[in-house]
């Protein structure tokens, strides 16, 4: 099992969603973050006080999926939200211990989908 | 007795309250962080509850009460006694007594209320309150009554002062500078800028300032007719040249104009033309609003980081600075063609108005700094005028007030 970490541009987050459900990957958390990357933020001004590069908005996603859901996830990730330019994102994939449905208490891959 | 005067300056009351709650409240409200917004609305709330009774109880007789050596009023008005619905000639002789007195009580609430952009997000609420009591008492009404009540010896020297650029403004803002200092910068300013929490709070409480302010500054004509007419005429004016002004002079300056310097330069344009409302023409009033923008975005944007001290809301950089130009600008722009109570400035051939106007301007600066040093001390002695870092950190609303203004999870 693994943890499929995206940080994406909030605007893609629906052409995502879309690649995803295409290849049966329909669970999913989904939170607002702030974030930069290696193109930093935008200045802000108040009243005079300039802060550079404050932090911009991104959209996170937490998916877990079996072993042969990886490269399926992470293509569609890729695919919804690629635009080529800087600001697109990262994904990350991290071991997963393990994995509980709280309704039923089922453990393992068989919790996952 | 004229009902059209009395009626205009009821209504004028109802808009100089809605000055400090909603407006004032909001304005500063959405500039403090999300953790201490409930404690600026607080503030405001209750200091329209404890200056009105304040007020009633012997305030108003402090303030306009029959004079005693141009210093103070005596207390023969104490609760209200013989203010009623007989005009007091002195004032006015077309409305009520009772009717010039809470018109002038919402002045008296709003002033103190305006020093809360100094000490936002670091006074500990007890102190608050004890502090603004005695402010109020100590400085504001003893103010009042040297240049607006019969006898006060600004008055009989002859400043010129319409709606309050120096009884309120001016006072208000040295005073904010003083308790800036004294209080010192909140935790973690100058690290990093500290953004305002809900710029929209802040728009919507600058344009109900704006809406207000014409009951504040129209209002003082204490009657329903052309007087009333240019304050209210020349208070749009400067409060459109100023807001244009300070957006025009940011976008130069930095690349961007802002609707915070839009609002903040709407806000310098109202205080500029206060004291100048009702003495000056709708041109002159255009060019008070242009000056003041530039002075105050320079006062606020340059050299406030300059000189590090931690007025967190500008209070005095946009009052007491916005207040100490429109006090001089009347000394320059006033004109007998406009209103044939007041003298000609300089511009129209009188140096001696403007002489008249810095003196004035310069001992409410030293009584008002003077006095909120001492009253600072005292209570500072007493309760502490600053919460404990900790708490500070947590936000007033949890540790003051204990609530919080916004659900993060339901």
């Amino acid at each position: 099992m693994k943890l499929v970490i995206a940080i994406i541009q909030p605007h893609k987050l629906e052409a995502v969603k879309r690649e995803l459900e295409a290849v049966d990957v329909n669970l999913m958390t989904v939170t607002n973050v702030l974030g930069q990357g290696r193109q930093k933020g935008l200045t802000e001004i108040y009243r005079g006080a300039k802060e550079a590069g404050g932090l911009l908005n991104k959209v996170r996603l937490d998916i877990a999926v079996n072993e042969d859901f990886v490269e399926p996830t992470i293509k569609a990730i890729t695919k919804g939200a690629h635009t080529g330019g800087v600001g697109d994102g990262k994904i990350f994939v991290v071991e997963l211990a393990e994995c509980i449905r709280i309704s039923s208490g089922e453990c393992g891959g068989g919790a996952i989908g | 007795m004229n009902s059209g005067d009395t009626a205009w300056v009821l209504m004028a009351s109802a808009l100089v309250l809605l000055m400090t709650i909603p407006g004032l409240a909001f304005f500063y409200g959405g500039l403090v962080r999300r953790k201490n917004v409930l404690s600026i609305l607080m503030q405001c709330f209750i200091i329209v509850c404890v200056i009105s009774l304040q007020w009633m109880l012997f305030g108003y007789s402090l303030a306009f009460g029959p004079d005693f050596h141009g210093i103070i009023g005596k207390l023969d008005w104490i609760g209200l006694a013989g203010v009623g619905a007989t005009p007091n000639p002195d004032y006015t002789k077309t409305i009520p007594h009772s009717v010039f007195m809470i018109f002038q009580a919402m002045f008296a609430i709003i002033t103190p209320a305006l020093i809360i952009g100094a000490y936002a997000e670091r006074v500990k609420f007890s102190a608050f309150l004890v502090f603004t009591l005695l402010w109020t008492t100590f400085v504001y009404d003893p103010l009042a009554h040297w240049v607006w009540g019969v006898g006060g010896w600004m008055r009989t020297l002859g400043a010129l002062d319409f709606a309050g650029g120096i009884v309120v403004h001016v006072s208000s803002g040295i005073s904010a500078l003083v308790l800036a200092l004294l209080l010192g910068k909140r935790v973690g300013y100058n690290h990093r800028p500290i953004r305002p929490h809900n710029l929209p709070f802040t728009v919507l409480g600058a344009a109900l300032l704006w809406f207000g302010w014409f009951g504040f500054n129209a209002g003082s004509a204490l009657a329903a007719d052309g007087l009333a007419a240019n304050a209210f005429i020349t208070t749009h004016i400067a409060t459109a040249a100023a807001g244009l002004t300070w957006a025009l002079v940011e976008w130069w300056h930095n690349g961007s104009p802002t609707i915070l310097g839009a609002a903040t330069g709407a806000v310098a344009g109202l205080v500029a033309v206060t004291p100048a409302c009702g003495f000056v023409n709708p041109m002159n009033a255009m060019f008070i609003g242009m000056i003041v923008a530039v002075i105050c975005y320079i006062a606020v944007a340059i050299i406030k980081g300059k000189l590090g001290y931690d007025d967190s809301l500008d209070a005095f950089g946009v009052h007491g600075v916005g207040g100490a130009v429109g006090t001089i600008a009347t000394g320059f722009f006033a004109e007998k063609a406009i209103n044939a109570a007041g003298t000609d400035g300089l511009l129209f051939g009188n140096a001696h108005q403007l002489y008249v106007q810095s003196l004035s301007l310069i001992v409410t600066v030293a009584f008002a700094a003077i006095m909120t040093f001492v009253i600072f001390k005292i209570v500072d002695v007493i309760i502490g005028m600053r919460v404990e870092e900790h708490n500070e950190i947590v936000g007033l609303d949890l540790t003051q007030q204990s609530e919080a203004a916004y659900t993060v999870i339901e």
